[in-house]
């Protein structure tokens, strides 16, 4: 490159306590309260962002242009300049970022939400794949990831009991008394403590064993952990099903600097995809990924933290080895995905998650990772530094 | 920090119809696509990322059909980024590809809009029921007609005026191989007695519902320079939201729309839009919002933007020719129907309109909106790069 | 507070998909018990077949036809099929490459059990009885023990590959998803109201607007509404448009007049149909009261109050 990019980095970072099901509150009721908290942390106004980017899905809503409602909680007036990608909200932080480096914002808000709990996530995820041959099929999330973990074990890249071994780190990362993070800068409560337990509780499983249990969506009848829901899966291999929000504010330089005093430099971000059909993939690699990572330039030193968007325990081996992380990388210390899943806003968590670590001093330079669509098939991957010190 | 040139070396669009059932969704985005890079003398290999947009996933029934679709976007290994902002999607995706070799972070981005909206009778994935939500009483047209009577009642407009857009805009499509509707029979009085829908909204003064897409290849100087046919440069480029609803809002001329196109006169270094700019290609579903948007847009006072409709300033041969392709109200795949203004507007600078060409057009204005007329996004192109 | 409401919301389309002629030959040729592949330029052949080489993106067009038998790549357990799966009995999803093929096709397979179910078994197609040209003509695999353990030969006996009588050009998709909608706090306050007859909105504390409906922000503003307000139950048509072509679900009598209704006392107005006076006379400016009728929601019309029409100036913001 002969231009030197503009510097940018993560300044704050909210999320919701993130509930199976919110309460009875309103996409805009959810998300709120999240933009408050992170302006707040960043100091900021809503009138003083440039630029607003948001990620989230109609087919979760189940309602077309369901982002436009939300929009009444950013207080867009007088008019903003604003965007929206229909995917997780990685890709809008993606957006904002390419729109601060060709100096039009020097801040950005980014936003993302997400009701998994409004339909049946494991149908409504079947409505993303090629329309012909295979969502007549109804092949659900799990049964796809189930599919690689197969790969992955034949491959003699895991097995179960690793597997296992994944779903009991992540799930300790996250239970309460586990290293709580420590509030670096801004106002408030930090949004995402404590996380409700309800949230945590709410395995893909079981909403097979008692899917509407009782209206207010706390499960009954819960199945044991290690039932298989689709093998090799069981149900600790499965993200929770939960609702949430999450919110980052970005900013350039000098900017970023008086927000926070230690900003998450964004040193390189990139994303990529693969082609779509299963059978043409190798699913126990993420050639993407690799790819991603290489051109966000994590290969050029190491990291020490990691915050990997795996929904499904046998995905992280996958991520682990596209993004070659030893032992010594401290691997999703927020419980990722597996802890809370409120997709659509999930891969933005991974973002403000590693972030958030490197506002606090945890880590020095770490690794945020995004993905979309069936097995891994979109992989966005983050570097984020903070300065020495 | 400046930013890079962005030039626009290649536009395709496919054949618009209400359905189009002779392809797949992937056969109709390649349509575009190939057409774009075809008119840019490039092959799938020199394109480094792609941008999509389109409207609501609901109206094709597959969610994020981005993924789907990588294949055929010749997108595998590389970057692919869905856009989506309701109805101003096409032009908010050109914007977000320009950005990415504004900032350099790539040097050649395809991006492309779509709908394929038979695939599931389009006004059934518009009007969802929701729970507890009043039905909305009137079809779309109702959501606009009451916005229509306000603006006539403010300005004092006679009632003509809209169907003197909607002969001019089918006129127009008469001479663009690729709209919809062509509809050579067409004369004023079948327009101003075609049935009245939504008072004061007639028949034909409705857009159309097609399938169809989009597609634009832009790239950099570099690539400017070997493109085998004259680029439009971008010299100005915003998006601009404001609430759904909101205590104060005025739909007849909404000020994020005005906020928006001057922003972009501001980058492009216009100051009298109306002398400036030869070509409009705006986005106009129901006929009266050409006089509205001419207002809101800045190229006419407020009150007086039906004057130069009924003057015959917009006319293909006027002095400021608006919606020279046809427009919406002859072409309406609504994910693609912003990208499509977008395009026009470059066409026309690069000289490459064919026979609904702007004679000597060297800086046009493309605009887009959508939502509940809350989404704005617009970009100016010009015959000469931008000087800074 | 009230309860919060929910309901449920049911999206459900018959989807008209429209093939290309790849997949078109595909599925017309698995309407005759025939299982095509497409080959790319380098010689690779994809089943199922696409329109677009995934590698290098261009476009590949030459059929090539494969066996029925083919050999399981990878595979899972489902026990506890759901709604639209290929089998209604536990079943392993696998992806088969078959014979003749260099990718693999995603089914069921129809086993006993997921002990009896390995990666590199051989397992043929199940035809379902009643063929359409849809993937669901095929039923599922099922085991095949041919002795081998590497992939067959394929056999071709179409000439030329895809040439079929009444080819199908269209699919058509059902597809339903079920949710439950959940309108929010501020909106549950708002519909509780409703059922009394009480129109209530909520003022933004910065700006002092009141919203109705209120929607649990003040949209310019971004921050919560919380003061209830009672507004109309008269108010004053702003706009309105009338309609001539019944609207999708209605059953209402054309022509009629759909109008915006600012409530008294409602910084914006809402919408509502106006009736009770013939359709030429409504007017902007013109007062009117709601009328409910017995178990409705939402107000049925509204009709003109008995008061002079409103002075334009007293409404003009509120359009």
């Amino acid at each position: 490159m002969t231009h030197a990019r503009r510097d940018v980095a993560i300044v704050a970072f909210a999320q919701t306590d993130h509930r199976h099901r919110t309460d009875g509150l309103s996409e805009v009721e959810t998300l709120m309260p999240v933009l408050h908290d992170a302006l707040g942390q960043a100091g900021l106004a809503a009138r003083d962002i440039d630029f607003t980017c948001s990620g989230s899905s109609d087919y979760l809503a189940g309602r077309a242009f369901s982002f436009t409602m939300a929009l009444d909680g950013v207080g867009a007036w007088p008019p903003i300049a604003e965007s929206h990608v229909e995917t997780d909200g990685a890709w809008a932080l993606y957006e904002a970022w390419v729109k601060i480096l060709t100096g039009a914002a020097d801040t950005a808000l980014v936003y993302a939400f997400g009701t998994s709990s409004a339909g049946d996530i494991r149908d409504v995820l079947t409505r993303q794949l090629d329309p012909y041959y295979l969502a007549p099929l109804w092949p659900d999330p799990v049964a796809l990831a189930a599919l690689q973990a197969r790969a992955l074990i034949d491959a003699g890249d895991t097995d179960e009991r690793a597997l296992a071994g994944i779903a009991a780190r992540s799930r300790a990362a996250a239970a309460p008394g586990a290293a709580v993070p420590q509030r670096h800068c801004g106002t408030g409560p930090r949004a995402g403590q404590p996380r409700g337990n309800d949230g945590r509780a709410a395995w893909i499983a079981e909403t097979v064993a008692a899917r509407s249990a009782d209206a207010k969506g706390t499960v009954r009848g819960s199945r044991a952990a290690d039932d298989y829901v689709v093998a090799p899966l069981r149900a600790r291999d499965c993200p929770p099903i939960g609702d949430g929000a999450a919110a980052v504010v970005l900013a350039a330089g000098d900017t970023a600097r008086r927000i926070h005093d230690r900003p998450a430099w964004i040193r390189g971000i990139d994303h990529r995809i693969e082609a779509h059909a299963l059978g043409v993939r190798d699913l126990t690699e993420s050639p993407s990924t690799r790819l991603a990572a290489t051109r966000a330039g994590a290969f050029d030193a190491p990291v020490d933290t990691a915050e990997l968007h795996a929904p499904f325990t046998s995905q992280e081996v996958v991520l682990r080895k596209a993004l070659r992380l030893g032992d010594d990388v401290t691997v999703n210390p927020s419980g990722g995905a597996l802890a809370a899943n409120p997709v659509m806003a999930t891969g933005l968590i991974r973002l403000g998650e590693a972030a958030a670590r490197i506002h606090r001093g945890a880590s020095d330079r770490a690794l945020a990772h995004a993905t979309a669509g069936p097995c891994l098939q979109q992989n966005l991957v983050a570097v984020l530094e903070g300065e020495t010190r | 920090m400046t930013r890079e040139p962005v030039a626009v070396v290649g536009i395709g669009q496919t054949r618009h119809a209400a359905a189009r059932r002779d392809v797949s969704i992937a056969g109709l985005v390649r349509e575009a696509a190939r057409r774009a890079l075809d008119d840019a003398a490039l092959t799938w290999s020199d394109i480094d990322a792609v941008v999509i947009g389109k409207a609501p996933d609901f109206f094709e029934g597959v969610m994020t059909p981005e993924h789907y679709l990588a294949d055929a976007l010749g997108a595998v290994g590389k970057p692919l980024l869905r856009v989506h902002t309701a109805g101003s999607v096409g032009g908010s995706t050109a914007l977000v590809a320009a950005d990415l070799v504004a900032a350099r972070v790539h040097r050649t981005v395809l991006t492309l809009a779509f709908e394929k909206q038979s695939e599931s009778n389009a006004m059934w994935g518009l009007s969802l029921p929701v729970p507890f939500q009043q039905p909305l009483l009137a079809g779309a047209g109702g959501f606009f007609a009451p916005h229509v009577r306000a603006y006539m009642r403010r300005t004092g407009a006679p009632d003509g005026v809209g169907s003197l857009v909607a002969y001019k805009d089918r006129r127009n499509a008469l001479k663009n191989p690729y709209a919809h509707l062509h509809e050579h029979d067409i004369t004023l009085e079948k327009v101003r007695t075609s049935p009245m829908l939504w008072d004061p909204i007639r028949y034909s003064e409705t857009c159309p519902s097609s399938d169809g897409a989009c597609a634009m290849v832009l790239t950099d100087r570099a690539g400017a320079a070997r493109a085998p046919y004259p680029p439009a440069w971008l010299h100005g480029g915003a998006m601009r939201s404001e609430p759904t609803l909101f205590a104060g809002k005025d739909f007849v001329s909404p000020r994020a729309g005005k906020d928006c196109a001057a922003d972009v006169y501001h980058q492009a270094g216009i100051t009298d839009p109306r002398r400036e700019i030869d070509a409009v290609e705006m986005y106009v579903p129901f006929s009266w919002y050409e006089p509205m948007w001419l207002e809101n847009l800045g190229f006419a006072a407020e009150g007086e933007g039906w004057k130069l409709t009924e003057a015959g300033v917009t006319a293909l041969d006027g002095d400021l020719p608006v919606n020279p392709s046809g427009g919406v109200l002859s072409t309406n795949p609504i994910g693609a129907s912003g990208m499509l203004r977008f395009a026009e507007a470059a066409l026309q600078v690069r000289g490459r309109a064919g026979e609904h060409q702007v004679a000597g057009a060297r800086k046009a204005l493309g605009h887009a909106y959508g939502g509940g007329a809350q989404f704005f996004s617009m970009w100016l192109v010009a015959a000469e790069p931008p000087t800074t | 507070m009230p309860e919060p409401l929910t309901a449920p919301l049911v999206v459900e389309f018959p989807f008209t998909r429209s093939l290309g002629p790849v997949q078109s030959a595909f599925l017309t040729g698995l309407r005759e018990r025939t299982v095509l592949g497409v080959r790319t330029t380098d010689g690779q052949v994809l089943v199922p077949p696409v329109e677009y080489d995934p590698r290098t993106a261009e476009e590949i067009r030459d059929l090539v036809e494969v066996a029925a038998t083919g050999t399981v790549t990878t595979w899972a357990w489902n026990p506890a099929p759901r709604r639209g799966q290929p089998l209604r009995t536990p079943f392993a999803w696998a992806l088969v490459r078959l014979d003749g093929a260099d990718t693999a096709l995603l089914h069921a397979l129809d086993a006993p059990d997921s002990d009896t179910v390995r990666t590199g078994m051989r397992v043929r197609i199940r035809w379902a009885p009643e063929r359409t040209g849809a993937i669901t003509d095929i039923a599922c695999f099922e085991p095949h023990d041919d002795g081998t353990t590497g992939p067959g030969a394929a056999t071709a006996h179409t000439s030329p590959p895809g040439a079929f009588a009444d080819p199908v050009t269209t699919i058509t998709t059902p597809a339903r998803l079920d949710y439950t909608y959940t309108p929010g706090r501020a909106q549950s306050r708002y519909l509780t109201a409703l059922t009394g007859r009480r129109t209530v909105g909520e003022r933004c504390p910065a700006c002092r607007k009141v919203y109705v409906p209120p929607r649990g922000a003040c949209p310019t503003c971004g921050v919560a509404t919380d003061e209830e307000v009672e507004v109309g139950p008269r108010g004053t048509v702003t706009t309105y448009c009338v309609v001539n072509i019944k609207a999708k679900g209605q059953d209402i009598e054309v022509p009629y007049v759909y109008a915006h209704i600012a409530l008294d006392g409602a910084d914006l107005a809402l919408h509502g149909r106006i009736a009770g006076i013939p359709y030429d006379r409504v007017r902007m400016g013109l007062r009117v009261e709601p009328v409910w009728t017995e178990g409705a929601r939402y107000p049925d019309h509204y009709r003109p109050a008995d008061e002079p029409d409103a002075d334009y100036d007293t409404y003009k913001e509120l359009l």
